[in-house]
């Protein structure tokens, strides 16, 4: 934890500045819109995760706040989920509510695995954008200490603790604007949300506003996707990198498109297609929240951890991405994981980490970014190239 | 498990094709002795997986329980489960089959 040390007071910094402007001038003020990114040592000190510190006050509240280190961003998911044992019970965050009236509690579905806790409402704020009356979620509440077994139903683990999330919490970033969207509109089994009364909980439909939110939407600026910026990270990996995570596309200057290629994914879900050597990738998505590029190909062999790829010799790869519109060739490297390690003791960062995946899937995570901007643009909000949603690099 | 089902009868097995009422699309693959080798999923949300695999599931949570942070996947390889997942909400998939189960000259690449 004391690693974030540095982050934590960038943003203490920004926040003193955040009375600034002055002058009685009308003018809008253009508000630092850029947030510090880190890879490095975490909670369970996995290789290339990707941090950031997220500040959660109660709402309305300029005093009643808290700073959040070790928060994973993820543009595989959309909200901003806190384990409950790192916030500070004095917020008294207020409760969601379902359509019963009764405490709204989600169940959240990682494919490793789900995050059982309440949905609270709190004032987010990062850098020096506000989302007022966020919904999000805290998870592993003691207060909702039973898991219902319509939500473990859907198998894996319960990520519960900073260890197994790798992190204190998930900030995400992705496409879309809330976590499940219409889907959750009805009762889904596994329930996804869910109304408690007392220990007994039962699945429930969830109106979109009160579904968890990607809180980039509910900015008063910049609110119409991300940009994650990070630099290059050499063969071999570095021991820690740092970049940032700037909202709004083409709003602000630090956040112009330039010459970015757009690729647009299906709307409803987010995927493109994506073509290696011949094969073709159906189910590929773009995922800082991953921390390898998978990929199916029995081309490559496993490593003895058939967690990641062991090539004999670095295989240099160029794939291209297809959209619904637009294409982009992305030139990649794949180096045998076991020799990255061990000869790099103490390196958190690696460009040219892979992995094995199902057969239609290429999973384009943290590697992808190193050396990119890496713009996200939100479903059904306007940007310089069109209306979201679409990945741009 | 509530849904619609369609069934596509074939020669070496029976497919049963259930859209669960979350949109989730599930294939069973039923062999013509009536047992159910191999499940496939696509859809926004996971499937009642501890439905599917019934007698497997523990196992398969078992396998997932350590070192997931940063995966977006999950393959148990088991002599008699393999369990395939990945994705992420709005966007699950995967494959669970029983590879001695699998009927004469069927691979587990033809099941999609």
């Amino acid at each position: 934890m004391s690693k974030s040390a540095l982050i934590t007071s960038l943003t203490v910094s920004l926040l003193v500045c955040a009375c600034g402007g002055g002058g009685g001038d009308s003018a809008p003020v253009s508000v630092p819109n850029a947030q510090a990114l880190f890879v490095g040592p975490g909670p369970a000190n996995n290789v290339n995760l990707l941090f950031t510190t997220v500040e959660i006050c109660t709402p309305g509240s300029a005093s009643a706040c808290q700073s959040i280190d070790h928060v994973l961003v993820d543009t595989g998911s959309s909200g901003l989920r806190i384990l409950a044992s790192v916030v500070d019970p004095s917020l008294s965050l207020p409760q969601q509510t379902g359509a019963s009236g009764r405490p709204l509690v989600e169940c959240g579905q990682f494919v490793v695995g789900f995050v059982w806790g309440p949905v609270k409402i709190a004032d987010v704020r990062i850098a020096q954008e506000l989302a007022r009356s966020t919904p999000i979620q805290l998870i592993a509440d003691p207060a909702f200490p039973l898991v219902p077994a319509n939500c473990s139903s859907m198998g894996g683990t319960a990520l519960n603790t900073a260890e197994l999330i790798g992190a204190n919490g998930v900030l995400g970033v992705s496409m879309f604007a809330q976590d499940c969207g219409a889907t959750c509109e009805g009762i889904t089994s596994p329930g996804v949300y869910f109304e408690c009364a007392g220990s007994s909980c039962q699945a429930t439909p969830a109106s979109l506003a009160q579904q968890l939110q990607n809180p980039v939407t509910l900015f008063t600026q910049n609110n119409n996707g991300v940009v994650i910026d990070l630099p290059s990270v050499a063969p071999g990996g570095a021991r820690t990198v740092t970049g940032s995570l700037i909202f709004g596309i083409g709003t602000q200057g630090n956040n112009a498109m330039g010459s970015a290629q757009v690729i647009r994914v299906n709307p409803t879900n987010g995927v493109f297609t994506t073509v290696l050597n011949n094969t073709s990738y159906g189910n590929s998505f773009i995922d800082s929240g991953s921390n390898a590029l998978y990929f199916g190909n029995p081309g490559i062999p496993a490593c003895s951890n058939p967690d990641f790829f062991c090539p004999g010799a670095t295989q240099i790869l160029s794939a291209t991405l297809h959209g619904t519109s637009g294409s982009a060739s992305v030139n990649f490297s794949v180096a045998n994981a076991e020799a990255l390690f061990s000869n790099n003791p103490g390196f958190f960062a690696f460009s040219d980490l892979a992995g094995p995946n199902a057969s239609d899937t290429f999973d384009w995570g943290l590697p992808f970014f190193f050396g990119r901007k890496v713009f996200i643009a939100i479903a059904g909000q306007d940007t310089p190239a069109g209306v979201g949603p679409y990945v741009a690099f | 498990m509530d849904g619609s089902l369609r069934v596509l009868p074939g020669g070496k097995y029976t497919v049963h094709e259930i859209e669960t009422a979350s949109g989730t699309k599930i294939r069973e693959y039923v062999s013509t002795g009536g047992n159910i080798f191999a499940v496939l999923w696509d859809g926004p949300v996971m499937p009642d997986l501890r439905q599917i695999l019934g007698n497997y599931f523990e196992r398969y949570t078992a396998a997932t329980s350590a070192g997931q942070a940063g995966r977006r996947q999950i393959e148990v390889r088991e002599p008699d489960l393999v369990v395939q997942a990945r994705g992420h909400m709005r966007a699950f998939s995967g494959k669970a089959y029983l590879p001695q189960a699998l009927p004469d000259g069927v691979t587990p690449d033809e099941l999609r």
